[in-house]
């Protein structure tokens, strides 16, 4: 297993009003699973991959992302959107990571080379993000968190801000890489579409408390473009059965 | 003609043209404000519309300005007053940058010495001059000292809004990605609160030059302060302008130099 979450619970406490964020979230990932988070808008989707980010504490249950070599750290995080350092180069925000943890020069200008031009952004390397559109933005993103080479990938909606063209571009790409490095992603969207293109498994959220409550495993072969996704007739049930899922627990918030 | 016919490159480099002149213009209103008003100012003074006494003619201060360098001892007060601008300016800019930095990324030292801050700030350094003078004497250091202390404020207030205002998502990028509080300091505080920072700093190069002609006067024998001061005692008020008129050129001139350094220091606006 490369990720172990047991029995997790984030509480929101402020001035006597608490808000139960994620209630008893138990899941396993194994290594090199595409994984979606699926589910309604305030569910706690950002909470808990920010728990595994390190950048927010459990109220209880614990959590596990297992480590393979020694110099590799655990996790690196795609945020939603604004994640570009913006005083920062492309190429300075693309090795961003690998500076931090003090690696030898040639093997941060070597790997950061070689994620800036994977995502095509090799002629912008010097650019300033203001001087980039939202698409390049989010590509600096994603080379950033693959040039640092962590454990895991956690991406909190990285498309959402794109337009359709875009998305499917960037999709591709991810995909594409993600081929390559075979890396444990953990990915948040709204979208269904994506996820099904994406996933080996989709877990879907129910809202407040926020818990997993289906899982959907995707075995449609790789690698697999929308058309194939939207012609394929199990996707479309899975699709149906979704949009159903995300309907009724929207539905039922608002009661 | 029918609006399809025209061409559009022409239309563009038409709006282009109107653009440039448009431009040109407002450069020359810039500069047209302060040569009317020394055209106005030598007209009334030559006419006796005004006391030529108390306003002497701006070619005559030139004139002035001119017999002064002459004598060197102009250069003399020049270069004394902007050693002290200089040398306060530093020692209030620096630990202001510094402090304002600390303060701005950790709460406990924010929450510490932000009391401290805002009791201080508003006292003018100036009052303080007198203990200033008893502490650290009539020599340099005196004048040194109350420059960096009215520098300090602007900067440090400042500096810690700019590190606070910080986008919280760039710090939980650099957290994400393993930063220690060194990279902290130097790759996220810094650079993001330098536009800021900036911006108090031109507060504090305009402070540092109303504080040097004021202490010159008080308590000093050279200094472009204390030449106005002596001037005006003496009734010398051409000598008197030519002071006055060099204060409002180095502020002009430190402006634009910290307006450059500005546009190099923040590549990424
Ligand atoms: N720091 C916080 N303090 C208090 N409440 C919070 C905090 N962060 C999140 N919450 C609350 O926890 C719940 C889950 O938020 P979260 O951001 O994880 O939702 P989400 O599933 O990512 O939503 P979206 O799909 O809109 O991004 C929301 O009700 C939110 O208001
Ligand atoms: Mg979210």
């Amino acid at each position: 297993m490369k990720i172990t979450i047991d029995e997790l619970t984030k509480v929101f406490y402020k001035k006597g009003q608490s808000l139960t964020a994620l209630e008893g979230i138990d899941l396993n990932i194994q290594d090199g699973e595409f994984v979606c988070l699926l589910g309604p808008s305030g569910c706690g989707k950002t909470t808990l991959l920010r728990i595994l980010a390190g950048l927010e504490k459990p109220s209880t249950g614990s959590f596990e992302i297992a480590a393979s070599g020694k110099e590799r750290p655990l996790q690196s995080m795609v945020f939603q959107e604004r994640g570009v350092i913006p005083w920062l180069t492309v190429k300075e925000n693309v090795a961003f990571g690998l500076k931090m943890r003090h690696l030898p020069k040639s093997v941060v200008q070597e790997r950061t080379a070689f994620y800036l031009e994977k995502v095509g952004l090799d002629k912008f390397a010097r650019l300033y993000p203001k001087e980039l559109s939202g698409g390049m933005k989010q590509r600096v993103s994603i080379a950033r968190a693959f040039a640092n080479d962590p454990e895991i990938l956690l991406m909190d909606e990285p498309f959402a801000a794109l337009d359709e063209q875009n998305k499917f571009i960037l999709q591709e790409e991810l995909l594409s890489i993600w081929e390559e490095t075979k890396k444990t992603v953990l990915f948040i969207t709204h979208s269904i579409d994506e996820a099904l293109l994406l996933s080996d498994r989709i877990l879907l959220m129910s809202s407040q408390p926020g818990r997993i409550t289906e899982e959907i495993k995707i075995e449609m072969p790789r690698p697999r473009t929308m058309e194939e996704v939207r012609a394929d007739q199990t996707m479309t049930e899975h699709f149906v059965k979704i949009r159903s899922h995300l309907d009724s627990e929207v539905q039922g918030s608002r009661t | 003609m029918k609006d399809q016919y025209r061409d559009p490159f022409a239309v563009e480099q038409e709006e282009w043209k109107k653009r440039q002149w448009k431009n040109r213009w407002k450069q020359l209103l810039t500069f047209s404000s302060p040569i009317f008003i020394l055209v106005l100012w030598e007209f009334l003074s030559r006419t006796g519309l005004v006391d030529a006494r108390f306003f002497p003619p701006p070619t005559e201060i030139v004139g002035t300005f001119i017999a002064m360098s002459a004598s060197g001892e102009l250069f003399h007060h020049i270069g004394i007053s902007l050693f002290r601008i200089f040398s306060g300016f530093l020692l209030g800019v620096i630990p202001a940058v510094i402090i304002g930095l600390f303060m701005g990324l950790y709460s406990p030292i924010r929450h510490f010495l932000s009391p401290l801050i805002m009791a201080l700030m508003p006292i003018p350094t100036l009052a303080l001059l007198p203990i200033i003078l008893i502490i650290f004497g009539v020599g340099e250091v005196s004048k040194i000292v109350t420059i960096a202390g009215s520098v300090f404020f602007p900067v440090v207030i400042n500096t810690v809004a700019g590190v606070v205002n910080i986008d919280r998502i760039y710090l939980d990028v650099a957290n994400n990605y393993g930063a220690n509080s060194k990279h902290f300091f130097f790759k996220i505080a810094l650079p993001g609160a330098l536009p800021v920072m900036i911006e108090g700093i031109q507060m504090g190069q305009a402070i540092a030059l109303l504080t040097i002609v004021a202490a010159e006067m008080m308590g000093a024998n050279s200094g472009i302060g204390y030449l106005i001061w002596t001037s005006y005692n003496a009734f010398l008020l051409k000598e008197m302008f030519v002071g006055l008129v060099l204060i409002s050129f180095f502020g002009y001139l430190f402006s634009l130099i910290l307006r450059g350094l500005q546009t190099k220091l923040l590549p990424w606006r």
